[in-house]
Formats: structure tokens, sequence, C-alpha cells
């Protein structure tokens, strides 16, 4: 077995996750709350106002990372459940039953942020522009998947069959990727991901980087904490959790 | 026996099967009129109105039907052990989850396709576009059917399934709708309509090729 299989296995072993991500956890939390300071105070005090805008585009701070990590969770539940397809790994199940509720939120928060925006820009809450509707898609198939994982009651099937429907939604994330190309109307062109650099001032994206990675850590340090609880939740009667929760 | 003779004697099977209960082929397609009458009644019947919403109309109401109609892939199978024979049997069960599907859409989808220009009809819809309507539906029902079977085998087992089958099956759908709605619009109003139906008929070669194999592994986990 080659140095990545072992490491992969490591991973894989649920007291080896326990212990790791207890250690993990505060240098996580110090580097989350690091960033998501900087990132609030450059982008709502340093940064200067939009010369459109004004100061209401300060929202992006917020609506932008939500919006990605709607789909960046998507990715990880993805991959997670090929991996517990293929290796049958518990860890794999646990993250992706996990991140789930946490991808939601992220999606919801985006929606609502996204609508709280269009008000003064657009002048309406809602509109069917192919971003806030895939958005909101993506929403459904969160909730779609949270919903499936509770009716099941056995329990491994139930995380078989959510890892499945997981890989079947996985078609949509590339349409809302491609939503900005295929239907062009009033949510504005993207602006951070462009072959040509960025379309915004540096005093504005650097903030935003910063929220983006404060968000990622977030969700890390979230979804590592329902994790463990999951984990002990599952592993009860084994030998190790007697142990710590013994020996404590 | 080849797969290919298992495949036809599924399919006859489940033909025959749907042929003893006709009723329940019937249903579904009163529920596609039903609804299509009701929207005239709801929105008020001003044909500038109904003509341009016609062709979501049309689609919204044949994606319902077929959403309705999902349960009955796999269901009663289910539930006199067909199915578990099928998963012990030594065909490729990916090819006897295509057999059901192509089974179920014969007898849902293509009755849904020939009722469809009459009711566009009653919509209002411009003769022009009926040709493209029907291509799309043809395009595009079958999609329905196959992206359905997944969501079926995966909530067979449960008590209460069909809430939970349409949570999993309506995201999904959008796209077919979206596109197929589009097309059937830019007919009516005398543009080409290939880009469209080469998209739906990517989906559906798409959903051909990938959907009896998740169905077939969601079935295994749903079975075990």
């Amino acid at each position: 077995m080659n140095s990545f299989m072992k490491w992969f296995h490591k991973w894989g072993s649920p007291p080896w996750f326990y212990r790791v991500s207890g250690k993990m956890l505060p240098w996580l939390t110090g580097l989350f709350v690091i960033t998501l300071v900087y990132g609030l105070y450059a982008g709502l005090v340093l940064a200067p106002a939009d010369y459109q805008q004004g100061d209401s585009f300060r929202i992006i701070y917020v609506h932008v990372p939500a919006a990605w990590m709607g789909m960046f969770i998507y990715m990880v539940m993805a991959a997670a459940a090929v991996v517990h397809l293929v290796w049958r790994i518990k860890i794999a199940d646990v993250v992706l039953i996990s991140s789930a509720p946490i991808g939601a939120a992220f999606a919801f928060i985006a929606l609502v942020t996204g609508s709280l925006w269009g008000k003064p820009m657009w002048g309406t809450w809602w509109t069917w522009d192919a971003r806030l509707t895939s958005e909101l898609l993506l929403l459904f198939i969160y909730l779609g998947i949270i919903a499936l994982h509770s009716a099941v009651e056995d329990r491994q099937s139930a995380g078989r069959a959510t890892a499945v429907l997981t890989l079947v939604g996985v078609v949509n994330i590339p349409i809302i990727h491609y939503s900005v190309v295929w239907w062009d109307t009033l949510h504005q062109g993207t602006t951070v991901m462009r072959l040509d650099g960025p379309a915004i001032a540096p005093q504005m994206l650097w903030p935003l980087l910063s929220m983006a990675i404060a968000f990622k850590l977030y969700y890390v340090i979230v979804m590592m904490l329902s994790a463990r609880g999951e984990i002990l939740a599952r592993e009860t009667k084994s030998r190790w959790v007697r142990e710590l929760v013994g020996g404590e | 026996m080849s797969v290919w003779q298992a495949f036809i004697e599924l399919l006859k099977r489940d033909l025959r099967l749907a042929m003893r209960r006709r009723a329940e082929i019937a249903n579904p397609l009163l529920f596609f009129v039903m609804v299509i009458v009701l929207f005239p009644l709801g929105v008020g019947a001003e044909p500038n109105l109904l003509e341009r919403m016609s062709a979501g109309v049309v689609w919204v109401a044949a994606l319902l039907a077929a959403l309705l109609t999902l349960d009955s892939i796999f269901r009663s199978d289910f539930e006199d052990g067909t199915l578990e024979q099928l998963l012990l049997s030594a065909q490729p069960l990916s090819v006897m989850v295509l057999a059901k599907v192509v089974a179920h859409w014969l007898v849902t989808g293509l009755p849904l396709l020939l009722v469809a220009p009459l009711l566009a009809m009653l919509l209002g819809m411009k003769s022009a576009a009926m040709g493209t309507l029907m291509l799309s539906l043809l395009l595009g029902t079958p999609v329905l059917s196959l992206i359905g079977a997944i969501g079926v085998a995966l909530t067979v087992g449960l008590r209460r399934a069909g809430v939970i089958l349409s949570l999993l099956v309506l995201p999904l759908y959008v796209p077919v709708l979206i596109f197929g709605a589009a097309a059937v619009d830019a007919a009516a109003s005398g543009l080409p309509v290939a880009g469209q139906l080469y998209i739906l008929a990517a989906f559906l070669a798409m959903a051909l090729s990938l959907a009896p194999v998740a169905a077939a592994s969601a079935l295994r986990i749903s079975l075990s």
C-alpha cells in the first residue's frame, strides 16, 4: 500500500478522525476569526464605496462567498459520495450528511442576501434571473438530499442512497456555472473569475477573498463538529468511545 | 438467454401487464387534460395570454403527469418480489431497468405526446409550433422517465415515497422543462429551434446512458 492510500485509510478511521479533528479545531477557529475580522473590517470600513452602487454593494462580502460555498460544499459532498460508494469509507458518509444542512444554509443565505441586494439595485426582491433560479434549485437539491436521508430508516442504506442522489445532482452544478452564459438576463456577468484578471478593484477584492476563506473555514469547523457528534453517536458501542467517555 | 432477448422479454411482460390494467393508462392522461383545463379557468380565457403561456403550460402539465405515474415503474414489482428476482438474475440490472423504463414510457409518455397537440390547440397555440411541441415532447418525456426511474429506485422501499420522490426529482426536471418550453416558444415566434432540440437530444443521450446505471445501483441499495 503506498503512502497516499495509507493516509487515505487513516482519515477513514473514526477514532483517528475524532482525535485529529479535535486537535485541528482550535487552530481552524483562530484562523477563521482572523480572516473574518479582517474581511469584515476591510470590506465594510476600508474598501471605498462603489461609484454606482454606493455602500449597498458591501453586501457582496456576504452574498458572493455564501453563493460560492453553496457550490463548493456540493462538490465536497460529491467527492465524499464517490469515496463512500467506491471504498465504503464510513467517514465519507458522515462528512456527506454533516455537510448537507450547512450547504443548504449557505444557499439560503445567498438567496436572501441576493434578494436584499436586488431590492435597491434592480428595484425588485426577486427576479427570475438564471443564477438566482439555479441557486434556488441547488437549495431544493440540498433539501431533497436531507429529506431522503431522514426518510430511509436504515442508517447504512440511507448513507448510500444519499450518496447516489448527490452524484445524480452533480448534473445541476455545471448548469449553475454556465447559466450565466446560457441565459442573458438582469444579473451582471462574472467579475472575479475572468481570464483577463479580476474586474474589481484590489481594495475591494482582498476583503472578498478573505471572507471567502473565512466562510470555508467556518464550513470545515461546523462540519467537523457535526461529524464528531455523528461519529460518537454511531460508535457508541465501540471500545474507543467508551474509553474516551469513561476516561474523561 | 442473451441480454437483448431478456430486454425484449421484460419489455413485453411489462407492456402486457399494463394492457391488462387499461384504466391506469387512462388516468394520467385525464390528469394531464384536467391540469391544462384549470389554467384558463384560473388565469382567465384571454386568447393572447393563453397563447403566450401555452408552451410552458403544456410542458409543466406533461411534467406533472409524468411525475404522477413514476411510482408505477418499480412499485408493483417491488411489492410482489419480482424486483428481487430481477436483481438476482444473471442479466445486467441496468439493462433490465432500461427495459422497464422504456415500457413505462411507451405506456405513459407516448399517449401524452398524442394528446398534447389537442390541448395546445385548446390554449390557442400557433399551429406552426405544433410540430416542435411534438418533437420536444418526444425528446423530453423519455428523459423525464429515465431521471424519474432513479428517484423511484431510491424511494421504492419507503412507506410514504410520493412527496419525497417529487422533492428529489422535480429540481432535476428543470433543464428539460426550460429547453422544451423554449423550443416551442421559439417555434411559435418563428425562430430557429434546432439549438434547443439538439440540447434536448443531448439530455436524452446522456440520460439513456447514465440513468439506468444510477437507477440500478439505487435499486441495489433500496433492496439491500
